[in-house]
């Protein structure tokens, strides 16, 4: 970790060509403590960074939260199995599909049960339009933090199309309660897979245009390039995973590496920044992966529509049990979220039909430890273009 | 005067066609009197300060929302009255309704004072803008450096908001603001002494006659030199910053400092700096216009005997293309705004000294020789 | 060096620390697990764990703190080898409630200082070592762990009412 507390603002000030950091040392100038937050446009949610700054430099950063804390592991312990799913969608409720699908995967490795086929593409479907529309989210709003306005608004006019998509097929725009233990809990209403077929095929020019709008331009390059560089080593010490992970190169994907679901069949890359445009590693980097992991989960779509078995009297609930009393046991099951790994770790006693203990593994919780590190020595409004770039959302920190 | 005059030759301004710039409309409200009060005197200055209201009203705000709806694939207002005509007048009934609040910690007399000092400084500048070949509120032969200098009070309002507010956002917006506005006046003033110079006046009647003819557009400062675009381009990319207008918004910065200076400010306080903000930019665009796209002149050429500049020129006709050009250049400003993200701190200001200020020196003496042996 | 099956990690684990400190592997389906039983070589058993050419433990996917609701608490480490293997295997330590502490490892692995501030927070584990150890969802005036199965709301907060 000492690599990266070298990298310091007298380095980079330097490399900018201003001596402002050096010159104001000389005058002997206090810090001074400045709390960004829980109220702040830039923090993403009810976060609190309280950032000790010599000027416009941070020289320590310190996020403070808890602000949102509803101990969803206290609530897991008092309901059934089947009514935490609810609860497990307003942890990351960007990315509601996919953390349901980590905690259900939990369930049914304790049960141990197979899912019906159609299910599992089912599930894949849903889990990667949730990943566009939280990707979305994710870049739409970095654009916002700095400081282009126009391409939130375009993301969000296509963001509607899946918000309505996963409406017509569970009712919930955001918290859907779709994918139960064994099963979902509706199946695809007709016509339903032509519509995500076109969505893919008008989305994809509309990816096109995005990057052209934001990722291309000078100015945003100009504010992302080489900010809040995180090495890849620094990176998996810290546990950091997802697009944090790989931004910094490193090419992990639990889809690919710990194959869950129908994964396995399916082609697609795992997408790690080419050091071209950005710096490996640097903000950039982390907006990059996430812009190309869109095109990669619309193939995945493409493919799941063309693969997916067709049964006219299918029933979703087929395989979903009547009463869920798993044997005793624990497991850690987990899943690819658009932020990262989101870890179930799960402990039945055998007794009952509610969890012994349940802990959420969150992603953006451990993502957002790294921000101190990566905070030090830049200047005021890099720290938001880094918190922007690491993609919280402060219901699953806070849980 | 004098070091400009030496620089430019008489000849080039007699060249110049003659326009009939009496200010006869200003004399005539000069000298109106009502029971013996000079009213006039009180017209002169009420007459932009109306129209500042109608402008940011409709175009300002009005105008921006719709640019910006139309940029990003929405409507804009469009429930108050027809097309949403009525929701900045809305706007203005609920800020004029809320309560004057200051905060406890504040510093009350820099609070209350800054919005009004900045509002001053915007407004200050109207006094020398042409309107029309016979209304401009002062007629002053050093118009220009009037204008120049008396918007840099902005910076001393800003200054006393930040201050005043007592909220470290606050003070960093202000500190922000008035490093940006201090350096930017630097290539834009070596812009409009470009500009100046190629008049051979400071007075802007004289600056907007000298670019007058037959030809219309031709004669616009901005063709009768090689360099005049890139002195106009630095002169717009100042004004942006000057005006605190996106891709330079980093003193409100809303996402990294909440609002920057006017964080703690709400009701009319906020209506004064937001007018303020639509002021200037009107401003920078007038002056804009004046010095290198002609001001009131029309841009249309006589051709043969289709005399489209005659047709088109006279003291109605040149408000309306001044205030035309004001709005292109106004309008150019939100499309800018909308495009682009914002600027840190140290690349603005190495645009400001590394980029802008060196281009606006070589240009300026480029300029100058191209006066002297050339034209 | 290849992929290890869990059997292989506790046998290098075992051959290096010795038989006694480690329980037997719990070789179950859905997490293979053991349990360390000398809290005194966990810390360099964990950097063995990370540095070792074998192992090769670089990522701490997860650490839990569980409280097991008969008098002992535990903490489980989920490790997996990210940039060389891919192997995984769960490691768990106990403490009792009386003497609650558990060496920390937040110096060998950095994410665990965010997780053993958790576990603090909510099961009241103290990680000997962590250098920031307070509490990080609840607010630091809180009383009690709330993930212990004994626990009882606190009547009131700064005035509020909390049960309601």
């Amino acid at each position: 970790m000492a690599e990266t507390l070298e990298y310091s603002p007298k380095t980079r000030l330097s490399q900018t060509g201003s001596n402002q950091y050096i010159v104001e040392k000389d005058l002997d100038t206090e810090y001074m403590t400045l709390n960004m937050g829980p109220q702040h446009p830039a923090t993403h949610g009810v976060l609190r960074v309280e950032l000790i700054t010599d000027g416009e430099v941070v020289m320590k950063a310190t996020p403070h939260m808890g602000y949102l804390h509803r101990c969803f592991e206290k609530h897991a312990e008092a309901l059934d199995y089947q009514k935490v799913i609810p609860y497990t969608d307003r942890m990351d409720y960007l990315s509601a599909m996919n953390t349901e699908h980590a905690f259900v995967m939990a369930v049914e490795k304790l049960l141990n049960i197979e899912v019906p086929r159609r299910v599992e593409f089912m599930r894949v479907i849903v889990a990667e339009l949730q990943r566009i529309a939280s990707h979305q989210v994710a870049i739409a709003t970095y654009g916002l933090d700095i400081g282009a306005f126009t391409p939130f608004l375009h993301i969000m006019r296509d963001r509607e199309h899946i918000l309505t998509l996963l409406e017509w097929l569970c009712g919930a725009r955001m918290l859907y309660n779709y994918i139960w233990v064994g099963g979902v809990s509706h199946n695809f209403p007709p016509k339903f897979k032509q519509r995500v077929a076109e969505f893919v095929k008008y989305y994809k020019p509309k990816v096109d245009e995005m990057m052209a709008l934001l990722t291309e331009n000078e100015l945003f390059i100009e504010r992302t390039r080489g900010i809040g560089i995180l090495p890849a080593d620094v990176a998996i010490n810290y546990g950091c995973s997802g697009p944090m992970l790989r931004g910094s190169g490193v090419k992990w994907d639990l889809r690919k590496n710990d194959p869950y679901s129908i994964y396995p069949e399916l082609e697609f890359d795992v997408v790690v920044p080419d050091g071209k445009l950005s710096i490996i590693g640097d903000s950039l980097s982390r907006h990059l992966v996430r812009c190309y992991e869109i095109y990669e989960s619309l193939k995945i779509i493409q493919q799941c529509i063309d693969k997916m078995p067709e049964d006219p009297n299918f029933d979703p609930h087929a395989a979903v049990p009547k009463r869920i009393k798993p044997p005793a046991g624990e497991v850690y099951a987990r899943d690819e979220n658009p932020r990262g790994e989101v870890g179930f770790y799960v402990i039945a006693d055998g007794k009952g039909t509610k969890p012994f203990r349940c802990k959420a593994r969150a992603a953006c919780f451990v993502n957002l430890s790294v921000l101190p590190e990566l905070a030090k020595g830049n200047l005021i409004s890099d720290v938001v273009a880094i918190l922007g770039s690491i993609d919280i959302v402060l219901g699953e920190v806070d849980r | 005067m004098k070091p400009l005059a030496l620089l430019v030759p008489d000849a080039l301004t007699a060249t110049a066609v003659p326009v009939q710039a009496e200010n006869s409309w200003v004399k005539a409200f000069e000298s109106l009197e009502v029971f013996g009060v000079p009213v006039g005197i009180f017209a002169i200055p009420a007459i932009p300060l109306v129209f500042i209201a109608l402008y940011a009203l409709y175009v300002g705000v009005y105008g921006e929302r719709k640019v910006s709806a139309f940029m990003q694939d929405r409507i804009g207002p469009n429930e108050t009255g027809k097309w949403g005509l009525l929701q900045t007048i809305a706007d203005i009934l609920k800020l004029i309704q809320k309560e004057d609040i200051v905060p406890i910690a504040a510093d009350k007399p820099l609070f209350v004072l800054g919005p009004l000092i900045i509002f001053v400084g915007a407004f200050a500048a109207y006094a020398v803008l042409p309107f029309s070949s016979e209304f401009i509120g002062a007629d002053l032969n050093v118009g220009v450096f009037y204008a120049v200098s008396i918007v840099s009070v902005e910076a001393v309002g800003i200054l006393m908001c930040g201050w005043g507010s007592n909220n470290k956002w606050s003070l960093f917006g202000a500190v922000r603001s008035v490093a940006q506005v201090v350096s930017y006046e630097i290539p834009a003033s070596i812009a409009i002494l470009v500009g100046v110079m190629m008049a051979g006046s400071l007075s802007m009647q004289k600056i907007v006659m000298s670019q007058s003819g037959e030809l219309g557009i031709l004669h616009y400062a901005v063709f009768q030199s090689p360099v005049a675009w890139i002195a106009m381009i630095i002169y717009f990319i100042a004004a942006l910053a000057e005006c605190n207008r996106a891709p330079f918004d980093i003193p409100e910065a809303e996402s990294e400092l909440v609002s920057g200076y006017f964080t703690e400010y709400g009701g009319m306080k906020f209506a004064m700096i937001f007018l303020a903000e639509y002021a200037s930019m009107f401003m920078t665009s007038v002056i804009l216009s004046v010095l290198f796209l002609g001001g009131w002149n029309s841009p249309l050429p006589n051709i043969g005997g289709v005399a489209l500049n005659d047709w088109t020129s006279g003291p109605v006709w040149g408000a309306f293309w001044i205030i035309l050009k004001g709005f292109f250049f106004v309008i150019v400003m939100m499309w800018v705004r909308w495009t682009f993200p914002r600027f840190r701190v140290d690349q603005l200001m190495y645009l400001c000294w590394k980029v802008l200020t060196p281009i606006a020196l070589l240009i300026f003496v480029f300029a100058a020789v191209w006066e002297l042996y050339v034209r | 060096m290849s992929k290890l099956t869990p059997e292989q990690i506790h046998a290098i684990i075992k051959e290096e620390f010795g038989a006694e400190t480690v329980s037997d592997l719990d070789n179950s389906r859905t997490m293979p697990n053991f349990t360390v039983l000398d809290h005194t070589l966990w810390q360099p058993m964990a950097y063995f764990m990370r540095t070792d050419e074998r192992l090769k433990f670089d990522y701490l996917a997860c650490l839990s703190g569980v409280d097991y609701g008969d008098g002992t608490l535990g903490a489980v480490y989920n490790l997996e080898s990210l940039s060389a293997y891919q192997h995984k295997i769960a490691v768990k330590l106990k403490c009792t409630k009386e003497n609650n502490t558990i060496p920390s490892v937040a110096e060998i692995w950095r994410t665990a200082e965010w997780h053993e501030r958790e576990a603090y927070d909510l099961v009241g584990i103290v990680f000997e070592g962590n250098p920031d150890l307070r509490r990080i969802l609840c607010p630091n005036d809180w009383e009690g762990h709330p993930l212990r199965k004994d626990y009882t709301v606190q009547e009131y907060y700064h005035g509020i009412k909390v049960p309601y």
